[in-house]
């Protein structure tokens, strides 16, 4: 797609989006709610019109050829929208057979998914676990075997465990060949995709591999641990050298603003300096930045973060 | 075709799924025609008469008991006082006072003439009205009864409130005769009427709020990233919906006809080729509803307001003549008026198709149009 544009009245849910999806990738956008990622979907599965620039999905228009597209294309909403009244069998049935295909005939690609469910075929769609309930959706969006899949934060709502499964599932989904563009808001789970957009507020602002988009981060990163974090974020943001110090799980991110330093060097100084602070038991190390890191940085987020 | 196969199936699977659904389509409907077509009566029984008889004779007692005979009225009170009987009635303890002055009986037999007061309390203008058709008559049979005794005339009847009190009006025979409808039996007339506006409510509401709910659910998205056209999307949302709706006014006619004795003098075949017709635009209606409305509860309460209208402005209650000009034009566009006006024709006249083209083609050109606008109004792409 190229310098794709959608605004509602006074909000712009896209501004000059451009990117492309390889055959059998990954690709994952990443961002927080907001983000336009639900907007850039709908666009491209044909529920929406572009204000401005164009796209196309399997090398047809998403305003021209928007029948041709819907023809090939699985698209998964991020709200659960299958038939609650119906049963699990009927609303696959029933989405293969407006597909002018069958259950059977689909039955191939989303057996992997489907066997994890199929005991439960005759209860209400309704009924089920939010994780099933994401089981479901996929297979429905993938019985007419399509050729590329759109999943909008699949997993948002869904417990670890059917998490990783779902995740392993598109693992299996792209290595059979099928492209795949996921949305979702966790970081953790970009580092599966081969590829990743950052988005913000409408905007791209990194596409790459997980690991490359780590490498972006301009700045040496240490991950810093004491027991009183909020003192430490305190004394940290007092140090004259910091550029960023934000929570990450248990411990605290922090990043210097001297490049030329040795990691090493500077973990040793900053210790001290913590020493010094009263930290007795901080510990300072050296890491490589991971997506969100990355990501907070592109985001420029104030560097003030509470405890 | 296929593709529409499919989503028909579906259709029926989730309407007989759904207890509530199944409610609405035939236990209210029927339920309803049962409870308001005995309660939607323009009959009154029982109006308390308050007697203020100054004159005291046979004759003024025999006024009082033709009034209490006929059932309609029944004395409640009597008093020498007008002003009483006054406050009576606006402490709502009596509908009607019957004044008879001094020398009644003597202004009878001696000038064959003689004046009575009749008031009646015009709250409800449609029970005073119907109350004073009473009075007259009993009056009039007792004048014509009198007559041969003493050959003297009585007539009076004066409504209050709005109405001064005529006095001494020449006695004018008038002989009813209702065609069609012979015994004038309200319930002939209401039935079909009542059983007409159930089906719409039901074929409106149901249609309104089953599209309406595909919104909220989500799946009208799911299903719009299908190569599912508009069009077929809409005929299956329509045909069961229309075809449950043409089976409940069949069970409403054959009860109607069998629990309430409406007549069917017409062809039935008539009677559901403009059903048919009918229910097209009633559903075109709903059909509209579920575009602009975003959740189920939007759609019940724009269905009920239009519904209102319907109602009010169909001739079902109160004759599409009586109204203002402007009322009576929009009354043409409403397509109640016209199916309610055809089923009353076919059913108590026997009316053909030659007598109700005029009907039959407003359904047909209003159908198409109301079809139409909501067709195009439903937008397969949310803009």
């Amino acid at each position: 797609m190229d310098g794709l544009g959608k605004r509602f009245e006074a909000t712009v849910a896209l501004d000059d989006v451009t990117f492309d999806v390889r055959p059998a990738e990954l690709f994952g956008l990443i961002g927080p709610d907001g983000a336009g990622k639900t907007t850039l979907f709908r666009i491209l599965a044909t529920l929406l019109l572009p204000d401005r620039g164009s796209a196309t999905v399997l090398g047809l228009d998403v305003v021209r050829d928007l029948w041709a597209i819907r023809a090939r294309v699985g698209y998964m909403p991020g709200r659960f929208s299958l038939y609650p009244d119906l049963s699990v069998e009927e609303n696959l049935r029933f989405f293969a057979s407006v597909f002018g295909t069958s259950l059977e005939e689909g039955y191939r690609i989303i057996a992997p998914i489907y066997r994890q469910i199929e005991r439960f075929k005759n209860r209400r769609a309704g009924a089920l676990s939010g994780g099933m309930k994401q089981k479901l959706a996929l297979s429905c969006a993938l019985v007419h075997r399509p050729d590329l899949l759109f999943l909008d934060e699949p997993t948002t709502g869904v417990d670890a465990v059917s998490r990783r499964e779902l995740w392993d599932l598109l693992g299996e989904l792209k290595a059979s060949g099928l492209p795949i563009l996921v949305a979702t808001p966790y970081m953790d789970e970009a580092a599966r995709c081969d590829r990743v957009a950052l988005m913000q507020r409408g905007r791209v602002l990194a596409i790459d591999a997980p690991a490359a988009v780590g490498a972006r981060f301009p700045r040496p990163l240490f991950a810093v641990r004491a027991r009183d974090r909020y003192a430490l974020i305190q004394a940290l943001h007092a140090y004259p050298y910091t550029a960023s110090a934000f929570p990450f799980g248990d411990e605290l991110h922090y990043s210097d603003t001297r490049r030329d330093l040795a990691p090493v060097a500077i973990a040793g100084e900053l210790r001290a300096y913590l020493q010094s602070k009263g930290f007795a038991d901080a510990e300072v190390t050296p890491i490589r930045p991971g997506i969100e890191d990355a990501f907070m940085a592109l985001m420029g987020t104030p560097q003030e973060a509470a405890g | 075709m296929r593709a529409l196969r499919f989503l028909l199936r579906k259709e029926f699977l989730q309407i007989f799924r759904d207890h509530v659904i199944l409610g609405m389509l035939f236990v209210m409907p029927l339920g309803q025609l049962l409870i308001l077509a005995n309660a939607a009566t323009f009959e009154v029984r029982s109006a308390r008469l308050y007697v203020v008889d100054h004159d005291h004779t046979p004759m003024s007692r025999g006024l009082t008991d033709r009034l209490a005979a006929s059932g309609r009225f029944v004395p409640t009170a009597a008093s020498p006082s007008p002003a009483r009987a006054d406050q009576a009635m606006l402490a709502r303890q009596t509908d009607a006072i019957l004044v008879i002055p001094t020398g009644f009986e003597r202004e009878l037999v001696r000038q064959r003439r003689a004046e009575v007061q009749f008031i009646l309390n015009a709250e409800d203008g449609a029970a005073a009205g119907v109350l004073q058709s009473y009075a007259g008559r009993i009056f009039a049979a007792y004048s014509a009864e009198l007559s041969a005794q003493v050959t003297p005339t009585l007539a009076s009847i004066g409504a209050r409130v709005d109405l001064p009190p005529r006095r001494g009006e020449p006695i004018i025979e008038i002989r009813r005769r209702g065609w069609y409808n012979p015994e004038l039996d309200y319930l002939d007339f209401m039935v079909p009427g009542i059983l007409v506006v159930l089906v719409t409510v039901v074929g409106t509401l149901l249609t309104a709020m089953n599209i309406v709910r595909e919104k909220e659910a989500g799946t009208l998205d799911q299903l719009n990233v299908t190569p599912i056209r508009r069009s077929t999307f809409v005929a299956a949302k329509l045909i069961p919906l229309w075809s449950l709706a043409l089976l409940d006014l069949a069970l409403g006619l054959a009860l109607a006809h069998f629990a309430f004795g409406v007549p069917v003098r017409g062809s039935l075949a008539l009677v559901f080729v403009a059903a048919a017709i009918y229910l097209l635009a009633a559903l075109g209606i709903g059909l509209w509803i579920s575009t602009i409305a975003e959740t189920q509860q939007q759609a019940m309460f724009v269905t009920f307001s239009i519904v209102m209208i319907y109602l009010l402005m169909s001739g079902l209650f109160t004759p599409v003549r009586g109204m203002p000009v402007w009322a009576q034009w929009a009354a043409q566009l409403n397509p109640v008026t016209h199916f309610i006006r055809l089923m009353r024709a076919v059913l108590l006249k026997g009316a053909g198709p030659a007598e109700v083209a005029p009907q039959l083609a407003m359904l047909a050109v209003i159908g198409a149009v109301v079809l139409t606008l909501a067709v195009r109004q439903y937008r397969k792409r949310a803009a």
